[in-house]
C-alpha cells in the first residue's frame, strides 16, 4: 500500500523537456530517503499542459508542480513527500493575474474540460494494461460480446451521433453500417493515425497515453462489421507512439482481448501496426490503403468507397484515433448519455491542440460548441506579451482562419464550414498581430505543393502556380491582377482535384483573402507588409534623436551593417542589412524603427 | 555488393516475407540498418520479392522518409509545422544554415551534419522545435544554435 502516488507526465512534449531525467532523479532520491516503498512513481501519457513541462502531480492531494528542473526534485521529496508541505515556488502561476493554483483540478486549464476521448491520457500508466482495466477498460468489449448483436452495436453508435473526428465529420455509425451491409467475407478495420495536420497532436497523445482504448474500440468495430483483422497506420514521426502501441498489442493478446476466441466467445480479431514513411497525402483514406498495401500512397478515385472496396479490394472501415477513443464510453454509458453533450448536429466533445501565440499551449477536450473565446482566453490564458489576437487557423492546410469577429461563434463542424474553415482534426494555431496572413497562406501552399502526390494535374500544377504568385507577393513583387488569378486558380483546383488534399488546398488562400483582403492589397499596391513580417517589405532605421550611441546594436549585428562612433548616433547601411531584427531586440532605448 | 550486406538484406526480406504489403516495412528495416537505400539494395529487394526495380524505386522516391543518399553523422531536423513556423522556425533554420554553411537537405563535406526540415513532430507546445538525432530541443532561439552544434561536434 502506497501513501502517495506521483504522476510524471511522459507525453512527447514533456519528454522533450527532459521529463525522463526528472523521473529518474525522483526515483533515485526516493531511494536515498528510503521511502521507495511508500511513494509510487507512475509515468503517464500527455497531461495536456505541454508548455509547462516537465510536470508532476502528487496524490492524494492532487498538487500540480510544473516547469521542473532536476534540482527541484529533492525539494519536492523532502518538503512535500516527507514533511507534507507544498512547495509553493513550483506551483502554477497564471501569466496575467499572477494567481497561484495548487491543485490540478482547480487550474482553469482543466476545470473547463470534459474528457471522454482523453479520459485516461495523463491519468494511467500507458504501459500497464492493468491500469486500463482498473479504469473500466475492456468493459465495453465485454458488454458487446456478451449479448449485443453486431446490428445493435451499430445502432448504438449511430444513435450517439458520433461523427468522424479526423476531418470530414462523416457519421461513424453510417460508415460502419455500409461495411456491415457488404457481403460476408474478409473485411478490415483500419485506424488512421497518420496525423499529418501540422499543429495537431491529439492522436499522438491518445496512442501514447491510452493505447488500449484504441485496441478495444477497433475490436468492437471488428465485431460490428464482421472483420477479423485490423491495421493501425501510424506516422513515422511518432516513434514513441509506435513503441507503446506494439507493447499494448502484446499485452492485449496475453490477456485474451485480441486473437482467437476473445473472452471465451467465437469472435476472432487481431491487429497489426503499419508505420508510414512521411507522406501527408496518406492521411487521405484511399491513399492510406494504398500505403498499407505497400504501394505509393496515391489516392484512388471514389466511388467505390472503402466500405465497399477498400484494403486489397475488401470492405474496410477507416476511422481516426480520436473517433475510436469515443467508442468504448458510448457503449458503456449509452448513446443517450453521449448525445446530450455538445450541439444538435455535433454531439460529444472535441479535442483541440492549441499552439502558436497562446499562453497555455497543449491539448484540451471540451464539449462541441464551446466558443473560440473560451478556448483562447479562458482555457488558453490569452496571447503572450499582451499582444492582440489576430486569427486562429483550424483544419490545418485544408482549413481556414477565424478572426476576432468569430470569437463568440460555437466551434462545431457546421459552423466552421459556414465560416470557410473546417474542424479538421482539431489543430488550433493562434496567431497574434505580428503574423502576416499572406505569408501564412504562402506557408500552407508551400506545404500542400510539396505534399501533392502528383497524380492529378489540378493539384500538382495548380498548387505550384498559386505558390509562385504568393511568393511574388511576400517578396514585394506582386502585380495587379494577382489576387484575381489566385481566386480563379483556387476555384479551379477545388472543383477538379482527385482527392481531399487538392480539393481543400486552396482553402487557406480563400479564407485569408476573405478575412484579410486589405493585407494582400497592401503587399501589391503599397509594397508594404502591414504586420511587419515580410522581410523584403520592411526596413530598419535608427532614430538619431533617440540613439544614445552605446554601440550595442553594432556589436550584435551579424552582418556588420550598423556603423557609427560611440556616443554619437549610429546608422544602418541598407545594402548590408539582412533585416534579421537583432538590433531591434538589443537596443536598450528603443531607437530602432521597423517600417 | 559485398556479401554481408546481401545476407543482411535477405534476412530482413525473409522476416517480412509473409507480411501482407511487406515492401514498406522491409525498406524501413533496411534503412534503419544502413541509413539509406542504395540502388543496389533496391534492386536486391525487387528481385527477392519478385517485383520490378521500378516499383521499388517508385515507393522509395514517393515517401520523404526514404533516402537514397547517406546522411551525415548528426541529423538536424528543424520542425516546419505551423506552430513552429509561427514562433520563428524559419529563423532557426537560417541560423543552422549560416553556421554550417550548407542549405537544408545538404550534408557538410566532412559528413558530420545534415540539415533537414521535418514535418510537425507534435511537440507544438514547445515551438520552435529542433531534433538532433534522437534528441529534441524545444523553444530554441537562433542564438543557441552555435552552442548546440559545438556540443555535437565534440561528440
Amino acid at each position: 500500500m502506497y501513501r502517495a502516488h506521483v504522476l510524471v507526465c511522459a507525453g512527447a512534449g514533456c519528454v522533450s523537456s527532459r521529463s525522463r531525467d526528472v523521473r529518474d532523479e525522483l526515483v533515485k532520491i526516493l531511494g536515498e530517503r528510503d521511502i521507495s516503498e511508500e511513494v509510487r512513481v507512475i509515468e503517464t501519457g500527455c497531461i495536456g499542459t505541454c508548455d509547462l513541462g516537465p510536470v508532476m502531480i502528487v496524490y492524494p492531494e492532487g498538487v500540480f508542480y510544473q516547469k521542473l528542473g532536476l534540482g527541484d526534485v529533492a525539494q519536492i521529496v523532502d518538503e512535500h513527500l516527507i514533511r507534507g508541505r507544498v512547495v509553493e515556488r513550483l506551483l502554477y502561476r497564471a501569466p496575467l493575474t499572477e494567481i497561484v493554483t495548487e491543485k490540478m483540478r482547480d487550474l482553469e486549464f482543466f476545470r473547463r474540460q470534459y474528457r471522454i476521448a482523453l479520459r485516461n491520457t495523463g491519468v494511467i500508466d500507458p504501459e500497464s494494461i492493468e491500469e486500463y482495466i482498473a479504469r473500466d477498460g475492456y468493459m465495453a468489449l465485454g458488454t458487446v460480446l456478451d449479448g449485443m448483436t453486431p446490428d445493435q452495436v451499430i445502432q448504438e453508435i449511430t444513435a450517439s451521433g458520433l461523427r468522424g473526428r479526423g476531418g470530414g465529420g462523416f457519421p461513424t455509425g453510417r460508415k460502419w453500417d455500409f461495411a456491415a451491409q457488404a457481403p460476408v467475407g474478409q473485411k478490415y478495420v483500419v485506424c488512421n493515425a497518420d496525423e499529418g495536420d501540422p499543429g495537431a497532436f491529439m492522436d499522438r497523445s491518445i496512442i501514447e497515453g491510452d493505447p488500449h482504448s484504441i485496441i478495444e474500440a477497433m475490436a468492437i468495430a471488428g465485431y460490428a462489421i464482421g472483420a477479423d483483422q485490423g491495421y493501425v497506420y501510424v506516422r513515422a514521426e511518432y516513434p514513441l507512439a509506435v513503441e507503446r502501441f506494439q507493447l499494448a498489442l502484446q499485452q492485449a493478446r496475453e490477456y485474451g482481448f485480441l486473437g482467437s476466441a476473445i473472452l471465451g466467445t467465437d469472435f476472432h480479431f487481431d491487429l497489426d501496426v503499419r508505420v508510414g514513411a512521411g507522406a501527408f497525402v496518406c492521411g487521405e483514406e484511399t491513399a492510406l490503403l494504398n500505403s498499407i498495401e505497400g504501394n505509393r500512397g496515391e489516392p484512388r478515385p471514389r466511388p467505390p468507397f472503402p466500405a465497399v472496396a477498400g484494403l486489397w479490394g475488401r470492405p474496410t472501415i477507416i476511422n481516426n484515433v480520436e473517433t475510436y477513443a469515443n467508442v468504448p464510453p458510448i457503449i458503456q454509458h449509452g448513446a443517450k448519455w453521449f448525445s446530450k453533450i455538445g450541439t444538435e448536429a455535433s454531439r460529444g466533445t472535441k479535442v483541440f491542440a492549441m499552439a502558436g501565440n497562446i499562453n497555455n499551449t497543449g491539448l484540451v477536450e471540451v464539449p462541441m460548441g464551446t466558443t473560440l473565446r473560451e478556448l483562447i482566453y479562458d482555457i488558453g490564458g490569452g496571447i503572450p506579451g499582451n499582444k492582440r489576437f489576430k486569427a486562429a487557423q483550424t483544419g490545418g492546410p485544408s482549413g481556414g482562419c477565424l478572426t476576432e469577429d468569430h470569437l463568440d461563434t460555437p466551434m462545431d463542424y457546421d459552423t466552421l464550414l459556414e465560416l470557410g474553415s473546417m474542424m479538421g482534426s482539431g489543430g488550433l494555431i493562434v496567431m497574434d498581430e505580428d503574423t502576416c496572413m499572406v505569408d501564412i497562406a504562402r506557408f500552407f501552399l508551400d506545404f500542400t505543393r510539396d505534399e501533392s502526390c502528383g497524380k492529378c494535374n489540378p493539384c500538382r500544377i495548380g498548387t505550384t502556380r498559386m505558390l509562385s504568385i504568393l511568393e511574388r507577393l511576400v517578396s514585394g513583387e506582386g502585380q495587379q491582377g494577382d489576387i484575381e488569378e489566385l481566386e480563379d486558380l483556387a476555384v479551379f483546383i477545388q472543383e477538379t482535384s482527385l482527392c481531399g488534399l487538392g480539393q481543400s488546398a486552396p482553402n487557406p488562400v480563400l479564407s485569408t483573402l476573405k478575412n484579410f483582403r486589405s493585407e494582400y492589397e497592401a503587399h501589391i499596391r503599397e509594397r508594404r507588409c502591414p504586420a511587419g513580417h515580410c522581410r523584403a517589405l520592411i526596413s530598419y532605421t535608427i532614430v538619431a534623436e533617440t540613439c544614445i550611441g552605446c554601440g550595442i546594436c553594432a556589436r550584435h549585428c551579424p552582418s556588420n551593417a550598423i556603423v557609427g562612433e560611440r556616443r554619437n548616433p549610429y546608422s544602418i547601411v541598407t545594402e548590408l542589412c539582412t533585416k534579421c531584427g537583432v538590433c531591434l531586440q538589443e537596443c536598450p532605448v528603443q531607437a530602432i524603427q521597423k517600417r | 555488393m559485398c556479401s554481408t550486406v546481401a545476407d543482411k538484406v535477405y534476412t530482413i526480406v525473409d522476416r517480412f516475407r509473409d507480411t501482407p504489403g511487406s515492401l514498406i516495412p522491409i525498406l524501413h528495416a533496411i534503412q534503419e540498418e544502413y541509413g539509406y537505400l542504395s540502388r543496389d539494395v533496391q534492386a536486391m529487394v525487387a528481385s527477392e520479392l519478385g517485383i520490378s526495380p521500378a516499383k521499388v524505386h517508385g515507393v522509395v522516391s514517393f515517401y520523404s522518409f526514404f533516402t537514397e543518399q547517406a546522411k551525415g553523422e548528426h541529423e538536424i531536423g528543424v520542425c516546419m509545422g505551423t506552430a513552429c513556423y509561427v514562433r520563428g522556425a524559419a529563423d532557426v533554420l537560417e541560423a543552422f544554415q549560416n553556421q554550417l554553411h550548407i542549405r537544408a537537405g545538404e550534408t557538410t563535406s566532412d559528413q558530420r551534419f545534415t540539415i533537414g526540415m521535418t514535418r510537425c513532430i507534435g511537440a507544438c507546445g514547445l515551438a520552435p522545435v529542433v531534433t538532433i538525432n534522437d534528441d529534441v530541443y524545444g523553444r530554441l532561439a537562433p542564438d543557441r544554435v552555435p552552442e548546440l552544434i559545438e556540443k555535437y561536434r565534440r561528440q
